[in-house]
């Protein structure tokens, strides 16, 4: 048995007939078509599908598509401005090789995001703590926290690529 | 995961009269531990209750010398409330190592103490504050609430309303994290009000207990000193690949004297 559920995403309004047991993530990358929204474990334990959910970050594998019925998600793709320039965070990660393979990159960047709006100012501990839910396989940990503490608090980033 | 029916009550009698009229149904409260579990197919059960709409069960206020927590108030939300952080600092830092970031976002209180996992923060709270689990139906006393492993004195039609716990003259909660999972391999909760002393270990057994020795002791003394020579009893702590029983009763008289340095 199916139901619809509406939402809106990045902006828009987005309707689908879901199962009761479809995940957040399910829905936004088999039936909204959004595969940047990535689901690296399945597990909570990755941080690849973190989204914003009325504007905090959730782990989008462990939420059911209707329990965000009603809500605001926002995911990678409805970050840059419609002429696609980047959102700060991801001009951040690319001026600071925050990324390898790429495959955590989504999750890293909606959770920086959501470091920088809870903790304007936040020192690099602060930083390495809030990722703790975000694992990179490509353990390029260092690109990543010098991404994030860029935007959230530029006068501690010690830039070991520009020096 | 086996396929379910999702209700998404506004009222808590509209969700009580779902959960007696449907025998497999289950709450569904942050899902961070149930979702997981019925990904595992460790439970399908027929019907999923989502409290999540229901506005009662969420917030933080201070009623007299006490601090009231909606069940549905995630760990996040605790953590950054003034009313907490001023009143009982201790319990805002607890929530705020809870696992990470998102789970803290999801997360809740009621889930929590609802699912009483052995390697919960929130239970070594409730005993070392002595708080109260209120329900639809009852008060329940700290001391009266953990029955066992994941075991707790709920009936399958009971939902946790809220938590109250009395505001402390001194408290601390220290933890030995998981370094994966942040969970606690041990943690311990320490309160200090005119003589009464709490000590509340997490973690370490099947539930969360007290230390009644190190209780008495520091009743005397409210000193790291006066429990140098305690710690946990080997024989009824857990022993996994995480720790061996012999190294949570160790782990547990080191954090009860951070604790009562820290409080
Ligand atoms: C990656 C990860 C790391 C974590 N790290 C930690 C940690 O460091 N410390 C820690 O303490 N926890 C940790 N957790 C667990 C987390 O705190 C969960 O939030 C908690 O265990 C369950 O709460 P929930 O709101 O998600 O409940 P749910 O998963 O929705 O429900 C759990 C159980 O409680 C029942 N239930 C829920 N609410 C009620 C209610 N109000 N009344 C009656 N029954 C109810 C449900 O039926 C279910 O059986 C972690 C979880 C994850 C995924
Ligand atoms: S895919 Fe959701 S946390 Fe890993
Ligand atoms: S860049 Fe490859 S997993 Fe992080």
């Amino acid at each position: 048995m199916t139901s619809k559920v509406t939402l809106t995403v990045n902006g828009k309004e987005r309707s689908a007939d879901v199962e009761a047991r479809t995940l957040l993530a399910e829905l936004l990358r088999d039936q909204l078509g959004l595969t940047g929204t990535h689901v690296g474990c399945d597990t909570t334990q990755c941080g690849c599908c973190v989204v914003h959910v009325d504007g905090k970050a959730v782990k989008s594998c462990t939420m059911l598509a209707v329990q965000a019925s009603g809500k605001q998600v926002t995911t990678i793709e409805g970050l840059a401005a419609a002429d696609g320039t980047l959102h700060p965070m991801q001009e951040a990660f690319r001026e600071h090789h925050g990324l390898q393979c790429g495959f955590c990159t989504p999750g890293m960047v909606m959770m920086g995001i959501d470091i920088a709006n809870r903790m304007p100012g936040a020192d690099e501990k602060t930083v390495r703590e809030q990722l703790e839910g975000n694992l990179c396989r490509c353990t390029g940990y260092q690109g990543i926290v010098e991404a994030i503490l860029s935007v959230v608090n530029p006068g501690a980033v010690k830039d070991h690529h520009h020096a | 995961m086996h396929n379910f029916d999702y209700h998404a009550p506004k009222l808590l009698d509209t969700a009580l009269t779902m959960i007696s009229d449907r025998e497999d149904a289950k709450i569904i409260a942050g899902g961070m531990t149930l979702l997981p579990t019925l990904k595992q197919r460790l439970a399908a059960p027929s019907d999923l209750i989502d409290l999540a709409g229901i506005a009662d069960l969420r917030g933080v206020k201070k009623d007299g010398n006490e601090i009231v927590i909606g069940a549905m108030t995630c760990h996040n939300d605790v953590a950054t409330s003034d009313i907490v952080k001023a009143n009982i600092p201790a319990l805002a830092k607890l929530a705020s190592i809870i696992g990470d970031p998102a789970v803290r976002h999801r997360g809740t209180i009621g889930g929590s103490l609802a699912n009483s996992d052995p390697a919960a923060d929130y239970p070594g709270a409730v005993i070392g504050l002595n708080g109260t689990i209120v329900t639809n139906k009852r008060s329940i006393k700290a001391d009266d609430y953990f029955l066992g492993l994941f075991e707790t004195a709920l009936e399958r039609d009971e939902i946790i309303t809220s938590v109250r716990f009395p505001i402390p003259e001194r408290a601390a909660y220290q933890k030995f994290r998981h370094p994966a999972s942040g969970y606690a391999v041990v943690g311990v909760m320490v309160s200090k009000t005119g003589a009464d002393v709490r000590v509340g270990v997490t973690g370490a057994g099947p539930c969360a207990f007290r230390m009644s020795e190190m209780e008495a002791a520091l009743a005397k003394s409210f000193t790291a000193d006066a429990i140098k020579d305690l710690k946990g009893n080997a024989d009824d702590l857990l022993s996994d690949i995480h720790s061996t029983n012999e190294y949570r009763a160790h782990l547990v008289g080191v954090l009860a004297r951070r604790a009562v340095a820290e409080a």
